[in-house]
């Protein structure tokens, strides 16, 4: 075999292994990307679920609420100037 | 036949017959290299358009927060129910129970299916409840579907409703901050590409075209358990006096933020259906007051700045009214002989403020007005902020002068009237009004700091035993302010009985922390005026707000003193002991 028809062969060879990892690439990139859509969807579902529960937080933790709550269910009061001791140094 | 049958040639058939087939396959080959090396973009894209889609990624707006973090306005996920008409309308059977599902009248949602009976999209219900939205999907119809989007929620409602605004249902902001920041937190929706089949459902992602980005969070510098306490605040006054309209604004002095803005009536920002721009006006920034004679205070800036007035300077203000050259009779609400320029102040004499006015010259006391950022606007950047009215000083008469000297002929928004205040207790400094925490905002010297000084030691007074605002006291902590009480002007002429009840006030006075405006519209009965009706609320709204802020007591002489006059008390009154007295001084009346 001639060194010309060693070379054809080489680039044949390396251009149909290059087709084929170019597919393989492909295929990788595809798979990365479902894993990659999935993380974010996983993301922004947790996110979402976040914001889910501040608001519900924030909600329970109303000031009006708080202060009825405190107010008739376990008898707090604001401190009248009566109740207030200022300790001389 | 010979002739033929000699000429027949085999060879030369057999030649003929593959040139013309081996022409086809040329031609065949051509236009196969053609479509795939020449031109092979337009069978492509309409191979891709049979099943590549690109679709949308949704995004969330920011979430705005207060100064510590907790979440004001948050967008939470619902879900859309749409319809393709064209696909529902060939199961016309099935409407019924989709209207069930969906809680629609029947005869209402297939009217607006027919209506649109050509188009491929409508909706049919928006903002629903995902797991129910997820029910009707999950019947199976064919042709409707469902699509994420967000909804806006304000966990504290009617509190914060002014300052927040509301967003519009495709989440874009409509009034107050959602609208101001609207571009900041408003994210960008990405763009995917996916594989779908035939009948629309996502076989596979194929490539990120463009990231969605979330909208930006935005930390605003209002502290929500003050807004809260200013609220409450507000709302009880309003009931307890009549009142038909208020609004509170409470500054961070030493950086012009916006602790609290609160506005009363007012309206609940996660169903606004009945509720009128009557309630839904940020009147603490959009709407403007005759400020009365909180403006005194800004008189007498300008009359120090001149040098020829000290806090000492005597200033006779009998009898008690002073007619001027156009006719007009400026009157007091009672004889207060002569005063010192502070006692002008204590007392709130407006014929003591005329003669004051009456030694500046226009340019000067209008010069004052104007650096301390009256007829501007604040620079809060609020939708529909009001610059107030503040005529030219050419343009005053004699009776002008001296009413503007005391906030008539004026008209300044609340917000206006806390910043001026801000700047006095601020060494002078001016700041730019901000709703964003840390913002740093702008700010210019408007006078010398020692006369910012001498007016706070003036002002102090007006909280004093002596003063129009014994009421603003805090027990413990020195009071800076002033009050005032205008008559409303309704239809070209003051009306009788109507009133604006106004108190300004710094706190601590010796390094103040707080500023805060109280505007009261139309309070009934006898007591309208600014110390009886607006110094309460001020004492009560700071007294919770330095507890909360943890500002150290610049006074706690005056603590000492009542705790040892209520161990006398105590002691002299035999048990039952008798109850101890109030730290706040009783007031009288009050007035302007």
């Amino acid at each position: 075999m001639s060194m010309r028809d060693f070379l054809f062969a080489l680039l044949v060879a390396a251009v149909l292994s290059s087709a084929i990892a170019v597919v393989h690439a492909r295929h990788l990139h595809r798979q990365a990307y479902i894993a990659l859509s999935g993380l974010q969807r996983d993301r922004d579902e947790l996110n979402i679920e976040f914001g889910r529960l501040q608001l519900e937080q924030a909600t329970w933790a109303e000031a009006n609420r708080i202060e009825q709550v405190a107010g008739t269910r376990i008898g707090m009061k604001y401190p009248t100037d009566d109740d207030i001791v200022v300790l001389q140094p | 036949m010979k002739v033929q049958r000699s000429s027949y040639s085999l060879r030369k058939r057999l030649l003929a017959i593959s040139v013309v087939l081996g022409a086809f396959g040329l031609v065949l080959v051509a236009r196969a290299a053609h479509l795939q090396l020449i031109s092979p973009d337009f069978y492509q894209e309409q191979g891709d358009a049979r099943f590549l889609r690109e679709v949308p990624i949704a995004t969330s707006r920011g979430t705005i927060t207060d100064r510590n973090g907790e979440p004001l306005a948050i967008s939470s996920p619902v879900e859309s129910v749409w319809a393709n008409p064209k696909e529902l309308l060939q199961h016309a059977n099935r409407i019924p129970a989709l209207a069930e599902a969906l809680g629609i009248p029947n005869d209402v949602l297939a009217q607006r299916i027919s209506q649109r009976a050509d188009k491929e999209f409508v909706y049919l219900r928006r903002h629903m409840n995902p797991d129910i939205a997820q029910a009707v999907v999950d019947m199976g119809i064919p042709g409707v579907y469902s699509q994420r989007e967000f909804r806006r929620f304000y966990p504290h409602g009617e509190v914060m409703a002014h300052v927040l605004g509301f967003t519009n249902i495709d989440d874009r902001g409509q009034e107050g901050l959602e609208l101001a920041f609207d571009d900041w937190l408003t994210g960008k929706p990405g763009a995917q590409q996916i594989i779908r089949d035939r009948r629309g459902r996502t076989v596979e992602n194929v490539d990120l075209i463009r990231a969605a980005e979330p909208g930006h969070d935005l930390m605003l510098s209002i502290d929500r358990r003050i807004q809260y306490l200013a609220y409450r605040e507000l709302k009880t006054a309003l009931i307890e006096h009549g009142a038909s309209s208020g609004s509170i604004v409470v500054l961070d002095v030493p950086t012009g933020e916006i602790l609290a803005m609160v506005n009363q009536p007012s309206y609940n920002p996660n169903s606004r259906e009945g509720s009128g721009p009557e309630a839904q006006r940020n009147r603490a920034v959009t709407d403007v007051v005759e400020p009365g004679s909180v403006m005194k205070t800004l008189t007498l800036a300008a009359a120090l700045e001149s040098g020829k007035f000290t806090p000492e300077t005597p200033i006779p203000t009998a009898p008690g009214y002073m007619p001027l050259p156009g006719g007009y009779t400026v009157k007091d609400f009672r004889n207060y002989g002569t005063l010192t320029m502070t006692g002008v102040l204590t007392k709130s004499s407006n014929v003591g403020a005329t003669k004051i006015a009456n030694e500046l010259t226009n340019e000067h006391q209008y010069d004052m007005y104007q650096r301390f950022g009256l007829g501007h606007a604040s620079g809060s950047g609020f939708p529909g902020e009001s610059a107030g009215v503040l005529r030219a000083p050419n343009l005053w008469g004699p009776t002008e002068k001296a009413t503007i000297s005391y906030g008539y002929g004026l008209s300044v928004t609340p917000l206006q009237l806390a910043r001026a205040y801000a700047a006095l207790g601020n060494q002078g400094r001016l700041h730019e009004a901000t709703f964003v925490k840390g913002a740093d905002s702008a700010s210019v010297q408007v006078i010398d700091p020692a006369i910012a000084t001498q007016l706070m030691t003036m002002m102090e007074t007006v909280t004093g035993p002596e003063g129009t605002a014994r009421r603003a006291a805090v027990m413990g902590y020195r009071v800076a302010g002033k009050t005032g009480t205008s008559r409303k002007a309704s239809g070209g002429g003051y009306a009788a009985k109507r009133y604006a009840a106004v108190f300004v006030g710094l706190v601590p006075a010796s390094k103040p922390k707080f500023a805060m405006a109280v505007v009261i519209h139309d309070p009934q009965g006898l007591e309208y005026g600014g110390g009886a009706v607006s110094a309460p609320i001020f004492h009560h709204v700071m007294d919770g707000a330095l507890r909360l802020m943890d500002v150290p007591p610049d006074n706690i002489e005056q603590w000492f003193a009542a705790q040892a006059k209520k161990n006398a008390a105590s002691v002299a009154a035999a048990p039952p002991a008798a109850p101890a007295a109030p730290a706040v001084p009783v007031p009288v009346e009050s007035m302007q």
